[in-house]
């Protein structure tokens, strides 16, 4: 099939993106562009990429063959990865791949018969403080083992979109490579699906509920309560010569001495209502 | 204090990522700031505060700056390296979740004192999510003025795009990146010349890590003196840690520079299960792994060298008493095969053959000259290949065998345990699956 002009006008707001003379710098976007479009990354895929940028076939195939996100055969609606780094390996991550690898029937980088899930395991996901981990087009289920892990796959060969821990709600492998584009989620929900949960506030919880702060902010910034829009809220002091700090500067040793803020510490916000981060 | 939470601190408010928030809590004050001063006051800010880079070399930032040329008609540009992946680290994607705005703002900032008109978030492809708040981020400063034209009418100009990449743990080497960028195989370039005068498009680049960019709106709030408060004279300020694997409270602790690991073990509840800490990296997985006698080694750049380590990306992985160290190091090794871009001989080859010889083992088919192999083919590996891969991929190899090389020679070696994924110690050797059991009574 040929790509639609939506597609060729999607590739032209990507290659607006980067200065003139460099569209190259597009063929990344580009190549998860075509992916949207036919769930990997075909010969005509790379076609269309290297008539778009004026490169051979041959340069956009070397670029498509390096990275790990850019599929050779076609990608089911839902790419499931299973972290099998070290620090999702010292929790279970290799037992949570070979319940979903025996689960769907299928090994590393192999599709459902049916076509509609993918598998891989996956290098280290940048979640470790959640581990094990696992995801379905990128969105996070954290702390999985075996039977949860399971419980997942079995929702979406039910054909349903059991909901990440963090991340916004599942969408199709194609929507999510739109996205890779660098195109916005349409969705409202995607943007405000949770982003980070209790590790990631782990030592601000404690730091919290301690009343240690260390911004020390001065006057005027403590203040801020209204926003900066309009004028005259920054620090009246000239630039670059920020306002002394408020408390006394401690010897530049560690750690900092464990004595109370000089400031009085502020209500910690909030705390209970991470929900939505 | 133990804990420091300043890039943390608005990680728990709600709708922390948009912009109406980030006003409320301090939000684009520095930059009003920054704006309305000179440049070159701003890269001796940095400079004076002693910031150094978050993304694992510890190079100061302000020195950075002050490398790209000025008055030199070539386009400048700001490279965020966004492209987190060094097994252990999990600090910047909660960054750019939580807090978008505080890098934008920083990168805003940063982009005006190297007089760089285009920025580039080059952002990790897996880390969707963080898209999403970036890319909404950025759409929200445009509509404020913080970002296009004459901002703030300051008459300073900067565009910015977030960038995805594609999966290759090699573009977080800088130069690899640039090239990524630029639409290529993410393959590190050379050196000299430098990004500072010939990196992005061959133009001046400064290449910075999304925590590093996100520390500069602080510093210009509250001052160097403030900055100085926390941490050691050669690395000042507040780090944030990221804590994983056995230990109780995994998670993200934002402390001085210089904490100890015995502090921070205190502050996330200790190793899991009471246990004994056998072996972590202070960095990821390419720093040398450290054992208990390290508990109390200040944890920063030069601490961790003293140690015999690096600090790295300040990804602690904890390994408890029950661990099977040739099991860990055979893993990492296949990582770093598997992340291995090819260019250089010595680590794409050295890399996969290591894994050979390290899955050998661990069936309890080696003999006692392959430990010898391993340490005389990592030591013709580092050093010798154009980036700093193929050095970290030497690192657990040699600091496995330095602590731990009981457990590499073969009459330790013969519990063979299972491996399900792809390329393990199990597979393509035809020999009987393993019991399961890995990473021996770690769950």
């Amino acid at each position: 099939m040929a790509f639609s002009p939506e597609t060729h006008a999607a590739a032209a707001e990507i290659i607006a993106r980067y200065p003139a003379g460099r569209s190259r710098s597009a063929l990344l976007p580009l190549l998860h562009l075509v992916q949207a479009e036919q769930g990997c990354v075909t010969t005509e895929g790379v076609s269309f990429c290297a008539d778009t940028l004026g490169l051979t076939q041959a340069e956009v195939g070397a670029v498509a063959t390096f990275y790990t996100m850019y599929k050779r055969r076609p990608v089911g609606d839902y790419l499931v990865s299973v972290c099998t780094n070290l620090s999702c390996a010292l929790l279970g991550g290799d037992e949570v791949y070979a319940r979903v690898a025996e689960r769907l029937g299928i090994g590393h980088d192999e599709t459902t018969p049916d076509g509609s899930i993918t598998l891989e395991h996956a290098e280290c996901l940048a979640a470790c403080d959640y581990a094990p981990v696992m995801t379905v087009n990128y969105e996070f289920y954290d702390q999985v083992d075996p039977d949860a892990a399971q419980a997942i796959v079995a929702g979406l060969q039910a054909g349903e979109r059991p909901a990440p821990t963090r991340g916004g709600p599942l969408c199709s492998f194609a929507e999510t490579s739109r996205q890779l584009a660098g195109f916005a989620d349409p969705r409202p929900e995607g943007v405000a699906g949770p982003g980070v949960g209790e590790p990631s506030v782990a030592g601000l919880l404690l730091a919290e509920a301690a009343g240690w702060r260390a911004d020390q902010a001065p006057a005027p910034l403590v203040a801020a309560t209204a926003p900066t829009a309009g004028q005259g809220t920054g620090p009246a002091a000239p630039a670059m010569a920020p306002p002394a700090p408020v408390a006394p500067p401690a010897p530049a040793s560690v750690p900092a001495p464990a004595a109370p803020p000089a400031a009085p510490p502020a209500p910690a916000p909030a705390s209970s209502e991470r929900k939505g981060n | 204090m133990p804990v420091t939470p300043v890039l943390t601190r608005r990680w728990n408010t709600p709708e922390s990522w948009t912009i109406d928030t980030y006003h409320r809590l301090d939000g684009y004050v520095a930059l009003r700031t920054a704006l309305a001063g000179d440049p070159d006051d701003l890269i001796k800010l940095i400079k004076d505060s002693g910031l150094r880079g978050r993304g694992g070399a510890g190079f100061p930032t302000g020195m950075k700056w002050g490398f790209i040329p000025q008055g030199d008609g070539r386009p400048h540009y700001l490279v965020i390296n966004a492209d987190e992946g060094e097994p252990g680290t999990c600090k910047d994607a909660p960054l750019m979740k939580a807090d978008p705005h505080s890098l934008v703002e920083g990168i805003i900032i940063a982009a005006y004192a190297v007089r760089a008109s285009r920025a580039f978030i080059y952002l990790r492809g897996e880390l969707i999510h963080a898209g999403r708040r970036l890319r909404a981020a950025v759409a929200e400063a445009y509509a404020a003025g913080y970002l296009g034209r004459d901002i703030l009418g300051s008459g300073f100009d900067l565009e910015l795009v977030v960038h995805s990449g594609a999966g290759a743990y090699i573009c977080g080497e800088e130069t690899a990146l640039l090239d990524s960028l630029e639409g290529r195989r993410g393959q590190p370039r050379l050196r000299p010349p430098f990004p500072a005068t010939h990196g992005l498009y061959a133009s001046p680049t400064v290449v910075n890590n999304v925590e590093t960019i996100a520390t500069v709106p602080y510093i210009v709030n509250y001052g160097v003196d403030w900055f100085r408060t926390m941490g050691r004279e050669r690395a000042p300020g507040p780090k944030i840690f990221s804590l994983s694997g056995h230990v109780t409270r995994p998670g993200q602790y934002e402390v001085p520079m210089g904490t100890t690991l015995r502090e921070l073990l205190e502050l996330a509840g200790g190793v899991r299960g009471g246990r004994a800490l056998k072996a972590w990296t202070p960095g990821g997985s390419s720093t040398p792994m450290l054992t208990a006698e390290h508990l109390d080694a200040p944890l920063d750049f030069e601490g961790m060298q003293e140690a015999g380590s690096l600090l790295g990306t300040a990804a602690l992985m904890i390994m408890d008493d029950t661990t099977d160290m040739l099991r860990v190091v055979r893993r990492l090794t296949q990582f770093y095969a598997h992340e291995s871009c090819g260019k250089c001989t010595p680590c794409r080859e050295g890399t996969s053959w290591m894994v050979k010889i390290l899955s050998r083992l661990e069936r309890g088919q080696g003999d006692a000259s392959d430990v010898d192999t391993l340490v005389d083919a990592c030591d013709n590996i580092f050093g010798r290949a154009f980036c700093a891969l193929a050095d970290g991929a030497t690192s657990p190899i040699v600091s496995g065998i330095k602590y731990f090389r009981d457990e590499f020679i073969p009459v330790s070696a013969v519990t063979t345990k299972p491996d399900p994924t792809p390329g393990g110690a199990a597979a393509g050797d035809g020999s009987p699956a393993p019991t399961p059991g890995a990473y021996a009574g770690a769950h």
